[in-house]
């Protein structure tokens, strides 16, 4: 699936990963390919993400908001 | 002969001119690079937030638009001008077009608000700062620092401010007017209603089907509580970074305006510097030739 994840300063992610693990406000929360269309507010914390190549790399972010459709997972970051 | 030596303390002012506004269009051209690839940046981010807002107000339905503190119409006793203008001058009529807006928005829809001394400006970059206080208008503060980090973190507190002062009821209205960065040449003078909120027309959005079933978490109005302020403060970030990018577009052409206009008053000066040279020479060989005619005869 295809990842952006951005901020109103700059992009610090894009490309195709397998797997996105996003602090949701109720806890965190992982996204896989072909997830269902999703919106959801992400709360402080971390974000991983494992991309193809199996490399894993993390974000810090404090608030945003994820929107899931069509097997691309976009993330409107603080 | 005076005159002479006149042309060419011009000359030297003139190209001592040139020098300067060339290398402020040099500097303006680096710093609207950055500029422009910061507000090019945040245009796609800022589309996705009304996107998302549209797909959520289909499906919540109209009456949740109502319940939004942001979105709620009073009648307008207090109004907020945000003004954005530059720090420095040398830009053209940059500066002087918001200003010139403003006044004439105020005159327009807002007189009796402004003759009860109900309008109050918020002023960003020196310019306006300085015209406004100046004009004796009510102040609520002046933000001109923004403009030397230009940051989304430093940013957003001032856009939170002015969003608690109309949530407090202290303004009814909050009006933004600034210079969008279209390109390096053009500038289009924007004004906007920043509050309240103008809510997505539902049936205009359906008309689009572009929307899909979202699953919201954790539920939809906690969703559109989170939307909102941040719609709300990226376009505050988004109009400052528009008139910062049109800002140096429009330094640019100006100083390359000057510039041009530096060249074309060199060759004007260079020519009559020129000429007087050579009404100098003539008159020399002819008052040689005059007396050597002398001592012949």
């Amino acid at each position: 699936m295809k990842v952006d994840i951005t901020t109103p300063d700059n992009k610090l992610f894009s490309g195709e990963a397998n797997l996105v693990q996003l602090p949701g406000l109720d806890g965190s929360f992982e996204i896989l390919n072909h997830h269902a269309p999703m919106v959801s507010v992400l709360g402080m914390g971390k974000i991983k993400v494992i991309d193809t190549a199996k490399n894993v790399s993390y974000y810090e972010i404090k608030k945003g908001i994820v929107q899931v459709l069509n097997n691309t997972v976009v993330v409107l970051a603080e | 002969m005076s005159n002479l030596k006149e042309v060419r303390i011009r000359i030297a002012s003139v190209t001592s001119t040139q020098q300067i506004t060339s290398a402020m269009k040099l500097v303006s051209a680096s710093k609207l690079k950055r500029a422009q690839d910061a507000i090019l940046k945040l245009r796609p981010y800022s589309a996705k937030l009304d996107e998302l807002l549209e797909s959520l107000v289909v499906s919540l339905g109209n009456d949740v638009q109502e319940e939004i503190v942001f979105a709620k119409q009073r009648p307008v006793k207090k109004v907020l001008f945000v003004v954005i203008t530059s720090n420095r001058g040398l830009c053209g009529a940059f500066n002087a077009n918001v200003i010139k807006r403003t006044l004439a928005l105020i005159e327009e829809n807002y007189s009796q608000q402004a003759a009860a001394g109900n309008v109050h400006i918020l002023s960003i970059g020196r310019k306006s700062s300085e015209f406004f206080a100046k004009k004796h208008f009510k102040m609520l503060d002046t933000h001109n620092e923004l403009f030397d980090k230009l940051a989304y973190g430093n940013v957003a507190p001032v856009a939170e401010m002015v969003m608690d002062y109309f949530v407090s009821n202290v303004y009814d209205r909050v009006e933004i007017v600034y210079n969008q960065f279209k390109n390096a040449a053009v500038q289009i003078l924007t004004n906007e209603q920043f509050l309240p909120v103008k809510m997505v027309d539902i049936k205009e959005v359906k008309d689009k089907d572009r929307n899909a079933d979202y699953i919201f978490e954790p539920d939809k109005t906690i969703v559109l509580q989170e939307i909102i302020p941040k719609i709300l403060k990226v376009k505050f970030y988004k109009a400052l970074l528009d008139s910062y990018a049109a800002e140096h577009g429009a330094r640019m052409t100006s100083m390359h305006k000057a510039t041009d206009n530096a060249t074309e008053l060199l060759n004007v000066l260079k020519q009559s510097y020129n000429k007087a040279r050579q009404a100098a020479i003539t008159n020399e060989i002819l008052e040689i030739v005059g007396g050597a005619e002398a001592l012949k005869s």
